[in-house]
């Protein structure tokens, strides 16, 4: 079996916070983002990443083009280290991993023309390519994602929303990269557009084999994406698992909890639906609780969940829980409020 | 899926295609009626500046003690001044300096404040650091003694008033800059061009500048007046500009004096002074707008 085109091992993130008037000798106090997250992507594959907002998805995502420091591996199709390259070194990888931004409007600059926002990425990584060049190239990309190529030389402001995630994920593609990161790249839109916004997205993804990794915190959406699924908590893994399997037999009691919550869309079986409540907040990453993060929330919670930190464990669907399984009845009632 | 092609009209497309940003510019800047007029007072002022010898009958330095304060007449539109000269060829005469020192000393100071700004609101630690702390001092010292010492010390000519003008200015435009810089650093456009390798420069001027710019036309024209003011503190003091040679701020600075006799030789030099601020008003706010894409229609 050929390497994985990605394989993250122990990646872990932490900011340090000083408040206002700290003094400067005070230790600043160490915020974790990302405790520890493991997995691997194969080419063309896609990966749904979802959770609570605040659990440290779009961070993942960040540190694995060092947009924030992170320790841990990163290795890109078992040869290099994403996470110890020096800046001029990840240069080089930057093209092979592109990103699409959750707001469509703000992560286009509002003084630069269609053209030249979709251009940019070629003019840093193709400095050899003439404007003649860069302008077919741009236009046959504008053609590709849906936009109409004469539009060019309009600015950002005149698209609407789903047009401007068009023109985010045309300069994505422009320099023909190998794995799309897409943070929240819908949840900005209306729902028809996110349809023909995702839609867009497989179609790319099939014709280009781009592997993808998938951020949202709307359920529904990653299932339609994902080839697998993970869930995070409070910067941990909870429950990974492919697409369908995930679903259908959810595990974890975090990723049942999730999966209750998200509507359908027919009243009588909405009515019927059980609804597992979570109770509290989530807790402070930087304040974590010993043993099991989710065990403060947790309807099954027991004294060996606030002792031992429980491992990823299961194989094809890894569940990071001492008691997994689907919740009964009368579990769901003794939910901690 | 893609999305379906609204199906417009070939002449459209064409139109759609043709737009060149500065066409667009000039011609958004040509609607606004205020900017025109503002141009077309400064474009006056400036040639009145240039042939002031052809245009005025007067010589701005003769000394008449028999006309002395004399009425506005038809002979001396504006009337004459303690030493008999006219008020409106002396204004005229007076353009030439207060014109240059309005314009360059700002353009100076603005463009070292915004380089500074921009390499320290978005390379932030130690440059931010240093560079703050330079701009601290700057505006920490009286601004006025820091002109006058530039001047003592290199003597009183007009390059050296620049030079002291833009020492004076660049601090506080670099401050605002940075404030900007550090706004825009968060928008996610410049995380999107970080995260694809942009080179820091490149993002300084094709990012952060282009969104800067809005801001430094207003204080290009807020330091105009300023630094006409400036000059006639300096000249005022006997290091600027020196009598009898004419600056605006220099005729209002003495004019003042027969306010009670001959109000016209302090109040004309003073409105000449209004009406250029004015018109440079006109033209940043009509430059600003025709500059920015979201405005045009």
């Amino acid at each position: 079996m050929t390497a994985p085109l990605l394989d993250v091992r122990d990646l872990r993130v932490s900011f340090e916070l000083r408040r206002a008037g700290d003094l400067p000798w005070t230790p600043p106090r160490l915020l974790h983002a990302v405790s520890g997250v493991d997995f691997t992507l194969a080419a063309g594959e896609t990966l749904g990443i979802v959770g609570e907002s605040g659990c440290g998805k779009s961070t993942l995502a960040r540190a694995l083009i060092q947009m924030v420091p992170a320790t841990g591996k990163a290795i890109w199709r078992g040869e290099t280290d994403l996470l110890s390259l020096s800046p001029r070194e990840m240069l080089k990888y930057r093209a092979d991993i592109q990103m699409v931004f959750q707001d469509p409007l703000a992560s286009l600059n509002p003084r630069m023309t269609v053209g030249q926002i979709i251009a940019e990425p070629l003019r840093t990584h193709h400095r050899g390519l003439g404007s003649a060049e860069v302008k077919t190239k741009v236009k046959a990309m504008m053609d590709r994602v849906g936009l109409l190529p004469n539009q060019i030389n309009r600015y950002p402001h005149e698209f609407s929303g789903g047009q401007c995630q068009r023109i985010g994920i045309a300069r994505a593609l422009i320099v023909e990269p190998r794995l799309l990161i897409c943070d929240e790249p819908v949840s900005a839109l209306d729902v028809s557009i996110q349809a023909q916004v995702i839609n867009l997205l497989t179609d790319l993804q099939r014709d280009l084999d781009l592997a993808m990794i998938f951020i949202a915190h709307d359920l529904s959406v990653v299932k339609h994406i994902s080839d697998r699924v993970m869930v995070l908590y409070l910067g941990r893994t909870m429950e990974v698992a492919a697409s369908p399997d995930l679903y259908g037999a959810p595990q974890h009691p975090y990723t049942q909890a999730l999966l209750s919550a998200v509507p359908i869309p027919d009243p009588a079986a909405e009515r019927e639906k059980v609804v597992i409540p979570l109770g509290g907040d989530l807790p402070s990453p930087m304040n974590p609780p010993s043993g099991c993060v989710f065990r403060t929330r947790c309807p099954r919670a027991q004294a060996r969940c606030g002792e031992e930190v429980p491992g990823l464990a299961g194989g094809d669907h890894a569940t990071a829980c001492h008691f997994p399984g689907p919740l009964e009845m009368a579990e769901i009632d003794r939910t901690p409020a | 899926m893609t999305s379906p092609s609204a199906p417009l009209p070939a002449d459209a497309i064409e139109a759609l295609e043709e737009a060149s940003f500065l066409r667009d510019t000039v011609r958004a800047f040509r609607k606004n009626r205020m900017a025109m007029v503002g141009l077309a007072f400064v474009l006056l002022l400036v040639l009145g500046a240039v042939f002031a010898p052809w245009i005025s009958p007067h010589d701005p330095y003769r000394v008449a003690l028999d006309e002395q304060l004399l009425p506005a007449s038809t002979t001396y539109w504006l009337g004459t001044d303690n030493f008999g000269r006219d008020v409106l060829t002396r204004i005229l005469y007076g353009a030439r300096i207060s014109l240059v020192v309005g314009i360059v000393p700002s353009l100076i100071s603005l463009m070292i404040g915004t380089m500074m700004g921009i390499l320290s609101g978005y390379l932030g630690g130690r440059t931010d650091f240093v560079v703050m702390r330079l701009a601290d001092m700057m505006i920490a010292f009286p601004s006025l003694l820091l002109a006058m010492v530039v001047m003592y010390t290199l003597g009183a000519n007009l390059l050296n008033i620049f030079i002291a003008l833009a020492l004076v200015g660049w601090a506080s435009v670099a401050r605002v800059v940075r404030s900007q810089t550090l706004a825009l650093r968060e928008k996610e456009f410049i995380e999107a061009a970080r995260a694809n390798g942009t080179a820091r420069i490149t993002v300084m001027l094709r990012h952060i500048f282009p969104n800067v710019v809005p801001t430094l036309i207003v204080l290009f024209t807020l330091a105009i007046p300023e630094a006409i003011m400036w000059e006639s503190s300096l000249s005022f003091l006997g290091v600027g500009v020196q009598p009898p040679e004419a600056s605006w701020g220099l005729l209002v600075a003495k004019g003042k004096e027969y306010m009670f006799q001959a109000p016209a030789v302090a109040i004309a030099p003073g409105v000449a002074i209004l009406l250029t601020v004015l018109a440079f008003n006109f033209i940043g706010d009509g430059l600003r707008d025709a500059l920015d894409p979201s405005m045009k229609d």
